[in-house]
């Protein structure tokens, strides 16, 4: 049997309630990817304007727009819906529309459960914005003020706003842990025959380990926030001294999840390049199982790590040796990726269009992550970087350099698949070129700041950190609106456009390339055989 | 204006130009030199004055190195292949996907030999040797700081000579709030600095008696975190007098960014006599509290502890950012009687709250940190003022009683 085989074109096939009912009631993988996609899209500028709001009270010293109480929710909550609600929601939706086309599948294993995980994520929003809303109205102080760490006491002290937070965090946590388990089951059980575990394309492979990661570590953050619960209304003791509990009882079992959730969300897009590389240079990907065992590989080590996160709270000295070494030990798997992506794209023959350019940049912003990651791990230097500018600058090379412009990557390697039409090249090499720059001018700055020794988190800042402040908030504000640009090309692209062949891309190869442009509503009903 | 562009400009005629596009550059780039002599860019550690601070930038400034020389390797050698590898006509792309024999896989695994090289040997050893250096708290102290973080000040105690003392923001809120030009030392100085003697080895305890707080002075290269209800520890040893300003790291409210840490690092001789000062007004503070104050008296001093320890949170008006922070004016619990008939203290009222602070909450037990002076200034003064006229005081003999029996309800 041939791998592209046609679809039945059945006329039925394409039975959907209209209007708003097809989107509440959608079972289809595809709707339901769509609606992941635009809901992460719309919370990505939600989050990007809290944080601009911010960068605006950082231009100059002094406060000019907000009081201080503001100001620590608008961080928090930047983080916490970039995060949850912009991040994940976006890794979901790439595999609620490329999973089942990729290995495939006719769609996920378990469609009503996706659909609930889906429809779960809006309440939780809300609940997580609220608060900044009943605050106009006099209600309670606004939204959580602790930063998305929560850390207790400060957070057992802490306005209702928090308590609207841990509400969110165990909704989305729902959602996340339907969103894995549904992965999980149409992964193992519903691949293409012939499909072995090590024929799966690596974003599944990316994917999987993500699920698994997802399910570890979630449900300890959800018995931390309840435990958190149940300290600010029920008169348990967990975190406070007084009654025999220990704040940093909380740092551990949050960064127990908190650590492995940076690869939650970078996974997906480690997945994703191999594909976009090997699509544009035109050559298969080098070290697909090299790849394989060290996506593994990360999955595991970064289960115990998570204390280098809290070296300055007080530890033994064993305890800051194994956590140093053991994070050390990460760069190993991940130099193997970068190598493996470094590796395809030699003596291929690389065109470089929109898809391409954002995965070079990735390859090449995140290494700055990944490298001054390697330094974080180291103890005594970590006392000096350690919530200072200098992490705030690395951990946006690892999540917006990393996990965001790697979602733009997919977005732009995929759109055509999904829409039928070509995106605007143009304003696509635009919106890179203004996207790199701009971060750049943020986040190097930042750096330099926390090497001086300016604090993260603080309203207003002493006069010798001014300028790299004002710089910075100048790259921030472009970054910001140069996104206007790909929601534009996104619109576009979705309302027309030049038509696309099956195979977008020249280079392409994989099962969701058999398949049309767009896809037919109901895609793979008759599994393709791989041989 | 048209310019004519001939079809082939003489070269003289476009270096001309190209001199011109550059020149209105010029006073753009002027006003930026201009700007950048006055400005500060640093772009490292501020200069270490101990031992830890110096092992710290040394490991930093070689761990820097390491990582940029990696970055320029690895990313030359991705930039030549995108320049080389492209597609072009007559040219096909490479299928290989794996190394196929022994030399192969030699350079494949070289890399990453050298990586293990680098962390395990070329960074470990030395991170290890600074970690031993930095927790050096076992071998003897020439003396103790112990260090309180609270919402939003320093309390810095001498265990040795009995010296206590909080240290809060000396930045006029108006320089902050922009009405005023700031300060040299714009939200890095303190009323009361800890002041500590050079070339002596100081541990320092730190603990906290309301949420995480994190003491930092980055020209110490020390950041250790407060928590409440532990006791952690670290040490200083200070090369050379000076003034030293950090902050607090750990977001620990509203006003986290404004609790700096100033340490001025003195010669041994002028640390002891500033002990002794310190000793004679904490003797002549011990003694005031005996005898009896006037109502005017109270009412003064207790503004200014009003204006120091509690304007931040009840407001200068004490109308208080409700509902965290609750208005004293017409405050039910400033508006009840001073102590019950028999002189003890009830619970719920307004010496209580003031004394024992309530838990859960960023009012913390001033009883710790106040005088017994400062203590009665203040009660008398809120029950005085903001619209409470309760026209009742309190003695600070009256405190200094209650304190000794335990001042609990």
């Amino acid at each position: 049997m041939s791998t592209a085989i046609a679809h039945p074109g059945n006329p039925h096939d394409e039975h959907y309630p209209g209007g708003l009912m097809r989107w509440l009631t959608t079972t289809n993988h595809k709707d339901i990817g769509t609606m992941y996609l635009t809901f992460a899209l719309m919370m990505f500028f939600v989050g990007g304007l809290m944080i601009l709001a911010v960068r605006a009270e950082l231009f100059q010293p002094g406060l000019q727009l907000m009081k201080p109480e503001f100001f620590n929710q608008l961080i928090g909550v930047h983080a916490l819906v970039m995060i949850f609600a912009a991040l994940m929601p976006a890794a979901t939706g790439f595999a609620n529309w490329m999973i089942p086309l990729m290995i495939g599948a006719p769609d996920m294993a378990l469609p009503r459960l996706n659909n609930w995980g889906f429809w779960l994520l809006p309440p939780a929003a809300i609940l997580l914005t609220m608060p900044f809303t009943l605050a106009l109205f006099g209600i309670g102080d606004g939204a959580i003020a602790t930063g998305w760490t929560f850390y207790a006491p400060l957070s057992v002290q802490g306005g209702m706003g928090v308590d609207f937070a841990i509400l969110a965090v165990h909704i989305l946590g729902i959602s996340s842990i339907m969103g894995s388990i549904n992965i999980i089951v149409t992964i193992f059980n519903m691949r293409a025959p012939g499909m072995t575990m090590m024929k799966l394309p690596l974003f599944a492979w990316g994917w999987l380990i993500t699920a698994f990661l997802l399910i570890a570590t979630l449900p300890v953050l959800a018995g931390a926030v309840t435990m958190l619960l149940t300290d600010r209304h029920f008169g348990t003791h967990f975190f406070n001294a007084a009654g025999g509990g220990d704040p940093i009882l909380f740092q551990h079992l949050f960064w127990f999840f908190g650590h492995p959730e940076v690869y939650i969300l970078l996974l997906p897009v480690w997945g994703l390049m191999p594909h976009v590389l090997s699509t544009f240079s035109r050559k298969p990907t080098y070290g697909y199982t090299a790849q394989v065992y060290s996506f593994i590989a990360i999955g595991v080590l970064s289960v115990v790590v998570w204390a280098h996160h809290i070296f300055t709270s007080g530890m033994p000295i064993p305890a800051l040796v194994y956590f140093m070494f053991s994070t050390m030990s990460i760069s190993i798997p991940l130099a193997v990726l970068f190598f493996c992506w470094i590796a395809t794209m030699w003596r291929g023959a690389m065109t470089f269009e929109t898809p391409m350019l954002f995965a070079i940049g990735f390859i090449v912003l995140f290494g700055i992550a990944g490298l001054t990651g390697l330094v974080l791990a180291d103890v005594a230097a970590d006392a000096q970087y350690h919530h200072s500018y200098f992490v705030v600058a690395h951990f946006h090379y690892a999540l917006f350099a990393g996990g965001i412009m790697g979602v733009i990557t997919g977005v732009y390697y995929w759109l055509p698949k999904w829409t039928g039409h070509m995106y605007s090249e143009k304003l696509g090499k635009l919106h890179f070129w203004l996207t790199v720059i701009a971060f750049n001018l943020t986040f190097i700055p930042q750096f330099f700041l926390g090497l001086a020794g300016m604090p993260r988190r603080i309203p207003d800042y002493a006069l010798q950190f001014a300028e790299f402040n004002a710089i910075s908030t100048i790259g921030a504000f472009i970054l910001g609106f140069s996104q206007l640009i790909f929601a534009y090309n996104i619109w576009c692209c979705v309302r027309g456009g030049t038509k696309v062949e099956a195979r977008v891309w020249e280079g392409a190869e994989g099962l969701e390339w058999e398949l049309s442009s767009p896809p037919p509503h109901h895609s793979w009903e008759i599994p393709p055989v791989i041989r | 204006m048209i310019i004519r562009v001939p079809a082939r400009r003489p070269a003289a005629v476009s270096t001309a130009r190209q001199m011109r596009s550059w020149a209105f550059l010029l006073p753009a780039a002027s006003t930026l030199i201009a700007h950048e002599a006055s400005a500060s860019f640093n772009f490292n550690f501020p200069e270490p004055v101990t031992p830890i601070a110096r092992e710290t930038l040394a490991i930093h400034n070689e761990f820097m190195l390491i990582i940029t020389i990696l970055f320029v390797v690895v990313f030359a050698i991705m930039i030549y292949s995108m320049i080389r590898h492209r597609k072009r006509p007559g040219y096909e792309a490479a299928t290989f996907s794996a190394p196929s024999n022994r030399l192969q896989w030699f350079w494949v695994l070289l890399p990453f030999a050298i990586l293990l090289f680098i962390d395990f040997i070329l960074m470990g050893i030395p991170a290890v040797k600074a970690i031993v250096v930095m927790e050096d708290t076992k071998t003897k102290a020439d003396m103790v700081l112990k260090v309180t973080g609270m919402q939003w000040k320093w309390q810095y105690e001498y265990p040795e000579s009995g010296i206590k003392f909080i240290s809060t923001l000396a930045t006029p809120r108006d320089q902050i709030n922009n009405a005023e030009a700031k300060g040299e030392h714009y939200l890095l100085e303190v009323d009361n600095p800890v002041v500590l003697p050079v070339g002596k080895k100081v541990r320092v305890l730190l603990t906290s008696t309301d949420v995480i707080h994190t003491w930092w002075v980055p020209q110490f290269g020390v950041k250790r975190d407060a928590v409440p209800g532990f006791l952690r520890e670290t040490w200083v040893k200070i090369d050379k007098p000076g003034i030293y300003r950090g902050q607090c790291a750990e977001l620990c409210g509203k006003e986290h960014g404004f609790m700096p840490v100033v340490v001025h690092a003195v010669p041994e001789e002028e640390f002891i006599a500033w002990q002794d000062t310190q000793k004679a007004k904490i003797a002549s503070a011990a003694s005031s509290a005996d005898r009896t104050w006037s109502k005017d008296e109270l009412m003064a001093a207790g503004k200014a502890v009003y204006e120091k320890q509690c304007a931040m949170c009840h407001q200068p008006e004490g109308q208080g950012l409700p509902p965290t922070f609750p208005a004293l004016a017409g405050s039910k619990v400033v508006n009840t009687p001073l102590l019950s008939a028999e002189g003890k203290v009830v619970t719920d009222t307004h010496v209580d709250r003031v004394m024992n602070g309530k838990p859960g909450t960023p009012m913390q037990a001033f009883r710790n940190t106040l005088s017994d002076t400062d203590l009665a200034a203040v009660i008398t003064f809120e029950r005085n003022s903001f619209g409470n006229q309760r026209g009742d005081m309190i003695q600070p003999a009256q405190i200094k009683a209650l304190r000794q029996e335990g001042s609990k309800p």
